[in-house]
């Protein structure tokens, strides 16, 4: 379930970097970096959660694992075979084992096609089922995700959010996909329609084993299904280890930033800690700062003095206190600065749901 | 209370006419707000939220309003148009979801700041340009003097919601309206902006009437939350009180849809069944009742009123009344 396991992840990118140039009539070419020397790895039946503000590159490493850009440099590798230089029929067998759940089930189901005709394009389109088959085989994945067989004759607007992000992944997991890339899957979703989703994702991992990359800026939700956690920041991974360890030991100024800055449920916790507050908003990905690129807003590098390393030397993810990686030239003195938190708890007076 | 609140709404009904006929989307909703408070409204899409927040100052077009909203003395839904314009953007404040929807891309934010003090105070043009610098600053924009000619897209997400946050507070009002203020921006931007509204009505006495679906938000802001559901208040309380012992399942059944970072990994959401009813029709019954694990037949036959539990409690549940057969 780690890194250090012995042989290749099912799903291991390495280096990954996506670079988008863009030219102005006047103006000298420029390059974003939204993504920089990404690499993790991906076992069956793991969910990598990755969190991280807009602008940080989470979904672009996504989209280019799911060859929807094209990465700039790297390797990204599908049990051992080579993603990136797949093409014509091999790239058509690994779009079959990397599906994506997009955010808006809205926008990405056709309003013009029935809920079975959407659910049975990715079989069509992979030649998984004959067309005599398509219904019988349409039928089994809308009970998986929970949905009544009338549901196949039906077009998109006659279901909730909740519903259609149902369909979203039954098509999704048509194909029998090794790897699910959910891309905000939850975001645009009511907070009770939610946990019914993320439950469902929890079920279907649990049958099919299928590998997660589970994106998204609630970290609550991002810590419930995740084994393990990637928090990005400027295109880069500044954090990663096992969920538990990043949350309860987080190493990283911005992980702690990150986790203070999420409200929680929970009016005594609320309002009996002092929460550390970024300053200012992530900066340009096409002029990113020198050093650590965190630094403009870190408050580690304030406490600190302003230490010239943060400005002048790039830190490299190196193994951290807590058994995970961070890349902090001072991640041994972050904890020592942090305030301290209240220990959040369910009121013992409060009733539970349908207990 | 023994001073009467600053704002006051007494069974306010919202109906809107459409071609499929009239649909009632807020009904019987009341709640108070003293001066310097602030009061959430929370409650998912669909609840009747933001309708209710639009309606105190009748936004809504095709929309007819019945009941009562007291604000500094007059019921703001009586008021003709031309007086409820000095009410709007004066006295009460408003901040929206997305700031580059409601600030004019084609006017400096200089402008739009220091209209509403030209309009609602009577300042001079020199003088309310003054007043929307020190504004600017205020709500944490550097070098505001230098930005009043700035245009909204010059600026990120976060600081139009910095300017929206000025431009409510331009005519000094005893009132700001919230409606979802940090849903489209990061949790990093969002802790700044809610210090921001936090600070800003220490510092001015301004009431808020925050309307959010984040539960973390409401704990964090809210000295008392109104939970809505399908177009009612279902449940009021203290902040602290409704979140240790709500009375309505409703609630409870929300705060436990929540993946807590204190609860293990991959333990099961309890998540309520279904989905809220859209648009709310009325009945005799109770609205929850098709999603209520603890339904018995009676909430059937009768729609439950908001009955008082303890002191500034009360939900709208027969199954937690007194006699109720939730324990």
């Amino acid at each position: 379930m780690s890194d250090n396991e012995i042989g290749t992840p099912l799903l291991d990118v390495s280096n990954l970097s996506v670079h988008f140039g863009s030219s102005g009539l006047l103006r000298r070419r420029s390059v974003l970096r939204a993504v920089h020397e990404v690499s993790f790895g991906l076992n069956p039946g793991e969910t990598l959660g990755i969190v991280g503000e807009s602008g940080s590159g989470k979904s672009t490493t996504a989209r280019a694992i799911a060859r929807l850009v094209d990465a700039s440099a790297g390797s990204i590798t599908l049990d051992g075979a080579d993603l990136l230089a797949a093409r014509g029929s091999r790239l058509r067998r690994m779009r079959r084992d990397i599906q994506m759940v997009f955010q808006d089930p809205y926008s990405s189901l056709n309003p013009r096609r029935t809920i079975a005709a959407s659910i049975a394009q990715p079989l069509l389109n992979h030649g998984l089922v004959s067309p005599r088959e398509t219904d019988a085989v349409v039928a089994e994945l809308l009970e998986q995700v929970g949905l009544p067989q009338s549901a196949a004759g039906r077009y998109p607007h006659e279901f909730s959010g909740g519903q259609r992000q149902r369909v979203g992944i039954a098509r999704a997991m048509a194909t029998g996909p090794r790897v699910l890339i959910c891309d905000e899957p939850v975001s645009a979703l009511d907070i009770s329609i939610q946990a019914q989703v993320v439950n469902l994702l929890g079920d279907l991992q649990e049958r099919t084993d299928v590998a997660m990359l589970f994106i998204a800026h609630d970290l609550s939700v991002v810590r419930h299904v995740s084994h393990r956690v990637a928090v990005m920041y400027l295109g880069s991974i500044v954090e990663i280890g096992p969920s538990e360890e990043v949350y309860t030991n987080a190493a990283h100024p911005y992980t702690m930033a990150l986790l203070d800055s999420a409200p929680e449920p929970d009016p005594a916790h609320e309002r009996g800690r002092e929460r550390i507050v970024v300053r200012g908003e992530i900066p340009s990905a096409v002029n990113p700062p020198s050093g650590c690129a965190f630094h403009t807003r870190c408050w580690l590098y304030e406490r600190l003095g302003e230490p010239e390393e943060c400005r002048t030397l790039s830190p490299a993810l190196t193994e951290s206190t807590g058994g995970h990686q961070a890349s902090c030239h001072f991640s041994h003195e972050a904890a020592n600065h942090r305030p301290a938190r209240a220990a959040l708890a369910v009121p013992t007076t409060r009733r539970r749901f349908g207990a | 209370m023994t001073t009467s609140p600053l704002l006051e709404v007494d069974g306010l009904g919202v109906t809107f006419s459409t071609p499929r006929g009239e649909i009632r989307v807020v009904d019987d909703v009341s709640f108070d707000i003293a001066a310097g408070e602030c009061v959430g409204l929370i409650g998912e899409s669909g609840s009747g939220k933001s309708v209710t927040a639009l309606s105190l100052v009748r936004l809504l077009s095709r929309a007819s309003y019945e009941g009562r909203v007291r604000f500094d003395g007059r019921d703001l839904l009586d008021l003709a148009e031309a007086e409820l314009k000095q009410v709007r953007g004066g006295r009460i404040g408003f901040v929206f979801q997305d700031p580059m929807a409601c600030l004019n891309p084609a006017l400096t934010i200089g402008f739009q700041v220091a209209e509403p003090a030209r309009l609602h105070l009577g300042m001079s043009k020199k003088e309310s340009l003054d007043h929307a610098a020190e504004l600017l600053d205020r709500v944490g924009i550097a070098r505001a003097r230098d930005r009043l000619r700035d245009h909204p897209h010059q600026l990120s997400g976060g600081m139009r919601q910095r300017v929206m946050i000025a431009i409510a507070l331009a005519a000094r009002p005893g009132l700001i309206i919230a409606d979802e203020p940090t849903t489209a921006l990061d949790v990093t931007i969002q802790a700044q902006i809610l210090d921001l509204i936090r600070e800003v009505s220490t510092q001015t006495d301004a009431a808020v009437l925050m309307i959010t679906h984040d539960l973390g938000i409401a704990a964090g802001l809210c000295d008392r939350v109104n939970v809505m559901y399908a177009g009612q208040i279902v449940e009021r309380a203290g902040t602290s009180e409704l979140f240790a012992a709500p009375e309505m399942p409703y609630t409870w059944g929300l705060l436990d849809s929540l993946p807590r970072m204190d609860d293990p990994r991959g333990t099961r959401l309890r998540s309520i069944p279904g989905s809220p009813p859209t648009p709310p029709a009325v009945s005799d019954r109770c609205r929850f009742l098709p999603r209520c694990p603890y339904s018995r037949d009676r909430c059937g036959e009768t729609a439950p009123v908001l009955t008082e539990r303890v002191d500034g409690h009360t939900a709208r549940c027969l199954g937690t009344e007194p006699m109720g057969w939730i324990a």
